[in-house]
């Protein structure tokens, strides 16, 4: 083909290319700036870095900690952690089905005057690993289970 | 290449699309049949999620299948642009409402199994987000080819919000790593290869291909109506 006949395809193909690259950069730049609005939640590490005032309302998100659970009526009282740092929560109302100790949480509420978190709503976050019941227990027999392993 | 050339020619595409259709619908059904069999009778229940893991035979092609569909448009989309390729603007229309089809119910079994299991039908974390904006980009790609008297002129409108749109398609699939979310991260298409237990990742895999087969069904079935209707509405203004 001569390459004079090449020309106008070229053009808005490179029209095409150089549109997209610029968008796409203006989209990474707005979504770094914003990335602090974009997390879902903090962990409990963050939350003692930020010391969020009393009345603003955030999300908190970790494991529930081993043998922190504590149930009194309908309250029910626990320790998330991140592995590094804990926070005590406190909550009233129901939990859902796969929350449990060692499962990952996400407690939304405000932080009290004693430190202890106050949840409104608490939401089970669970891994990106699948499988049968069987499999589950004999990794767990062999102690090749991790849990919470695969969890941020 | 030279073969996506010689389809380029609408009349061509027709016939090669309805000498395969036939047999690739019977394939389709038979894929769809297996498939299911697999998902919702064979394949054991989860570890921590009990039988409500089989909605993500569902979920999850769904998912894969509208994010390719928007990269199709997105290709189609610069086809068109670039070298004014008669049949993509045909395919682009043929092949948005199907792709929109499927983000809806990816949507609608996410809320259904996440109730269940999170404790919430929705929240605005940024996988979840993201995907409802795709839903959006294929509403928007679908009134905006329409929105014009002139078919040709909201082809290329369509196919610009297309190639815009794509760049949500890395935001949607590193969503869960970029940013913490309720989501959880990648189950299949991570380094390290798929967390998943064989006996539930196979039935996934043959559904995700069953969906696969429908979705090409149904963009060529909808892609030799979108050629006769431009054929009909060419021959009316002859008329």
């Amino acid at each position: 083909m001569m390459p004079r006949k090449m020309t106008p395809k070229r053009k808005r193909l490179w029209l095409v290319v150089g549109s997209v690259c610029v968008l796409g950069a203006a989209a990474a730049l707005v979504l770094t700036a914003l990335s602090d609005n974009i997390v879902f939640f903090y962990s409990p590490t963050q939350v003692a870095e930020k010391k969020p005032g009393p009345e603003r309302r955030f999300r908190l998100g970790g494991l529930v900690e081993e043998g922190s659970v504590k149930k009194d009526g309908q309250e029910v009282r626990f320790t998330i952690t991140d592995l590094q740092k804990t926070m005590p929560v406190v909550y009233r109302g129901l939990l859902p089905d796969l929350f449990r100790e060692g499962q990952g949480v996400i407690a939304e509420g405000t932080l009290g005057a004693d430190g202890t978190f106050l949840a409104r709503e608490v939401l089970a976050k669970h891994d990106e690993n699948y499988m049968p019941p069987e499999v589950a227990k004999a990794l767990k027999e062999s102690g090749r289970w991790q849990e919470g392993g695969g969890k941020k | 290449m030279a073969t996506l050339h010689f389809l380029a020619n609408p009349a061509r595409f027709r016939r090669f699309s309805q000498r395969v259709l036939p047999a690739l619908s019977a394939v389709t059904a038979l894929a769809l049949a297996v498939g299911l069999y697999l998902a919702l009778v064979q394949s054991p229940p989860d570890y921590q999620q009990g039988e409500t893991v089989r909605i993500m035979f569902v979920h999850v092609p769904s998912a894969w299948l509208a994010m390719a569909g928007y990269a199709l448009l997105a290709a189609l989309g610069a086809a068109l642009l670039v070298w004014r390729h008669p049949l993509a603007a045909l395919m682009a229309r043929a092949a948005a409402p199907v792709g929109a089809v499927f983000a809806a119910v990816c949507l609608l079994t996410g809320a259904l199994w996440g109730r269940p299991m999170w404790g919430t039908y929705w929240v605005w974390d940024a996988r979840l987000t993201s995907m409802l904006l795709l839903f959006f980009l294929y509403l928007g790609h679908i009134a905006l080819s329409r929105a014009y008297d002139d078919p040709e002129r909201g082809d290329r409108a369509a196919a610009i919000l297309a190639l815009v749109g794509a760049i949500n398609l890395p935001v949607i699939k590193f969503s869960v790593d970029w940013w913490n979310t309720l989501h959880q991260p990648a189950s299949v298409m991570k380094l390290g290869g798929p967390s998943i237990h064989p006996a539930i990742l196979t039935p996934l895999l043959v559904m995700a291909l069953a969906l696969l087969l429908l979705y090409v069904t149904l963009v060529l079935l909808r892609t030799e109506t979108e050629i006769d209707r431009r054929r009909l509405d060419a021959a009316e203004l002859a008329a």
